[in-house]
Formats: C-alpha cells, structure tokens, sequence
C-alpha cells in the first residue's frame, strides 16, 4: 500500500474506464480478465472486485489488488497469474502492488459473477449493508439471513457451519431438497 | 533522525509485536485441532478463525520489521519474527497462551478475547497511523464474524446439557483472571495513545463488560465475580511474561524453521 499510483480506489472497478484508456490498458484489463480465482476457477479476479486499479507509468505497469480475506491463501497464487497474464499481453512484468483500504466488500463482486456462482451451486452473497455492520450490536441478537437454495429456489434454509470449503463461505444445507450448499458470506 | 520519531517508533515496534502475537499465538493454537475437532464443520470452522488470524498477524508483523528497521537501521522479516524469537521477546496476552484444554476452554477463550479484539480494531480504525488504520479495517471485518461465532457456541454449550453448561462455566471462571491484562495500559500504551497512534484500552472495558455479560446471561451462564488479575500490574505477556505453556507452544511451531534454517516449500 502507499505506492503514490493508486487513483481513486473508493468504488468498484470492475473493468476497464471507458474514457481515455489506451488500447494498451484496455488489453491489461481483458488479461486480467482471464485470471481467475483458484478457489472458484469460473469467476475472474476483475468480476470478484480485487483488481482495483491498472496504471502505466512510462513502460512500467502497476497493478494494484486487494486480497479478499487476510490469510487468503489464493492470494499469492493469484499475484503470480496477474504478472503472466500481462507479461504475455504486453510483453511487460507487471508491478502488483497490495491496497488494504478500503478493504474489499462482497458488495463488488459483478452481477454476472453472482450470477455465475448461483449456476456453480454457491448461493451468492446478499448486499452488505455497511452502515449496519457497524452498528449491529455485539451480541446474540443478530438476524440470521434467508438464504436461498441454489439447488431448488427454497428459502427453507439452515447454517450447518459457520465456514464451509474455504474462509468466504459458510456451509448450509437445503429443509426442502436436502441438498448442502456453500454460501458465499456477505463481507 | 529525529529523536522523537525515534521513540514513537522504538513503542509502536514493541506494539506492533502485540497485536501481531496475540494473532499469531491463538492462530497456533487453534492449528492444534485440526484433525481432532469435536465435528468436522468445526474443525474446519475453527481453522478457518485461524487463517483469518494468521493472515492478521503476517500484516502487523511485515509492519513490525519495517517499523525496526526505520528506528534500527535494521528490520526483521516476518518470518524471522514469527520463527526466531524466544518466549520472552513475544508480546501476547496470556490469555492467548492458555491451552486449547477441552472445547468449552477453547470456545470461552475465543469469545472472551473476540470481545474484545472487535472493540480494539474497531478503535485502531480512527489510528492516526495510516498503515495501523487500513490493517484495522481489514481485520475488522473479519474478527466481527468471529466474535458472532464464538458468542453462538457460548450460547450453545452454556444453554446446553448439563455437562456443557458445567464446562462452559468453569472454563469461563478459570480464564477470568488473565482478562485484567487486556485492559491494562503500561508506558508504551500510554505514550501511543497520546500520540493518537493506539487504542485506548481501558476505555473500552465497560463495552466488553456489557458485550460479555450480555451474551453471559443469554448463555445461562453466572459472570465470575471481581478477583486478583494476572499480569494486570505491567507484568504480563505484553512485557514479555509468559506462562509456561507458551514456551511449549513455540517449540511446536518454531522446530522446522530452527532445524532447516532457510527451508523453502
């Protein structure tokens, strides 16, 4: 973090900005956008919101990410990717460079990517609502969420686990079909 | 350099290894059940509580040796902090420490230190230390989730059985008295706080106490009563005073770095 390069990184960026961007940095953003998540090998690391910025200074590139949880072991994994990706785009190794804040949200995760987990049997995360999570008190009272079966639609749902395959899941499993799910959490 | 950034820096270091040791030692600890969880979502559950830990501790610890090597010249690497200091130059709480013991033991540590870890972060969000604040933030929003986790089992093992209520409650009393320490500001505490750089602890006690007493209460569980607090006097594991079960502890988790110096996967 603090490299200087980093422009406004307090909305999602899920693809390239349309205006002035090079042809160059438009074929970084489509490299990037054929990286994916090891963890989950059909949704791309732009659509899951940890690419936060593609800048170019003279012939250096600087990309910079955000991890989503902070032991994420994917994460090293995906900076490796993210460097061949581009080197063989633009024949440049990439500088990738970590941005901790604001600390990434499920809440820029793209709607088609939501979508693609919904078809992977992983019910997608609801909107986080950040002012909420601030105030929800410490304790027991919260409202646990109405999760829907990504198998048969119902709502008839119950937490098994408070983690499931990996850290940004829980484990569910469906009252109507029977069926365990993981649910992404909303973070 | 000038003196006075020296000396910030020279206790932001020393603060630095708190918050990375308290990440660091209850990560290890919670590894300790992995392969004998009580069931296998929780096993895994609990694993997971200490990769988000672990991934905290690597954080505050890579800051820790940037911050030595600003004030020293020289900095160590995270690794060479986690692997390569002994016992009494860790700066964990001795609560952190304890051993797993049975579950209802290692579900009241959690809980009793999420309570209060979710109250610090929240705190080291408002640092004026860029770097702390943006750790903060992150961890934040994990420890959040664990601190619901941990309240749920209260509530399921003192609510429970007879066996599970009677267990929950004497791991509660039995760990009581290494709480005081986490609300006990020493001189380093006190020259960060003042700079605007750490979290005033004492101040948040009385939101831990009704967050705790609160969840308590639901779990049927009785508050142990006021008592003598362990290393609450300057002389804890934020000194460097440990129990001795941290030695043990460091041994498990520091043998393969200490016997292959410089082992790569």
């Amino acid at each position: 973090m603090g490299t200087g390069h980093a422009h406004d990184l307090s909305t999602p960026s899920t693809g390239p900005r349309s205006s002035g961007a090079s042809s160059s940095t438009a074929a970084v953003w489509r490299a990037l956008g054929t990286v994916v998540d090891p963890e989950i090998p059909f949704v791309s690391i732009v659509e899951l919101g940890i690419v936060r910025n593609v800048a170019r200074h003279a012939k250096e590139w600087v990309i910079t990410v955000t991890p989503t949880y902070s032991g994420c072991p994917a994460t090293r994994v995906i900076e490796g990717e993210i460097r061949q990706a581009v080197m063989a785009s633009v024949g440049v190794i990439p500088h990738v460079v970590t941005a901790l804040a604001p600390a990434w949200t499920t809440d820029w995760i793209a709607p088609e990517a939501l979508r693609k987990l919904h078809d992977a049997g992983i019910a997608p995360p609801g909107r986080v609502d950040a002012s909420a999570a601030e105030a929800r008190p410490l304790r027991f009272t919260r409202a646990k969420p109405s999760v829907r079966c990504p198998n048969c639609g119902s709502f008839r749902t119950a937490e098994l686990a408070r983690f499931g395959s990996t850290a940004c899941k829980a484990q569910y499993r469906c009252s109507d079909c029977l069926e365990p799910f993981d649910y992404f959490k909303p973070h | 350099m000038d003196v006075h950034a020296n000396a910030t820096d020279a206790r932001l270091f020393d603060y630095l290894l708190r918050l990375g040791d308290n990440a660091l030692v209850l990560c290890q600890r919670l590894g300790e059940w992995v392969g004998k969880g009580p069931v296998l979502e929780e096993d895994i559950a609990s694993t997971n509580v200490g990769l988000d830990l672990l991934g905290q501790a690597r954080l505050w610890l890579t800051y820790a040796g940037e911050v030595e090597a600003r004030s020293r010249g020289q900095g160590r690497t995270e690794d060479q902090l986690a692997y390569f200091r002994e016992s009494n130059e860790f700066r964990n709480l001795l609560l952190i420490e304890q051993p797993n013991g049975n579950y209802a033991d290692t579900v009241a540590r959690q809980f009793l230190f999420d309570q209060w870890h979710v109250l610090l972060l929240g705190q080291l969000t408002l640092s004026r230390d860029e770097r702390v604040a943006g750790i903060a933030a992150k961890a934040v929003k994990e420890v959040r989730y664990h601190v619901e986790r941990s309240s749920d089992w209260l509530i399921r093992l003192g609510d429970g059985t007879d066996v599970s209520h009677a267990r929950m409650q004497s791991a509660i009393e039995n760990l009581w008295m290494y709480t005081g320490e986490m609300f006990a500001v020493d001189d380093t505490e006190r020259f960060l706080i003042d700079a605007g750089i750490a979290a005033d602890t004492q101040a948040l006690e009385p939101h831990w106490q009704s967050s705790v007493n609160t969840v308590l209460e639901e779990a049927t569980l009785e508050a142990p009563a006021d008592r003598w607090m362990q290393g609450a006097k300057g002389r804890g594991g934020k000194q460097g005073m440990h129990t001795e079960h941290l030695s043990h502890l460091l041994t498990a988790m520091q043998v393969l770095p200490r016997s292959y110096p410089d082992a790569r996967w």
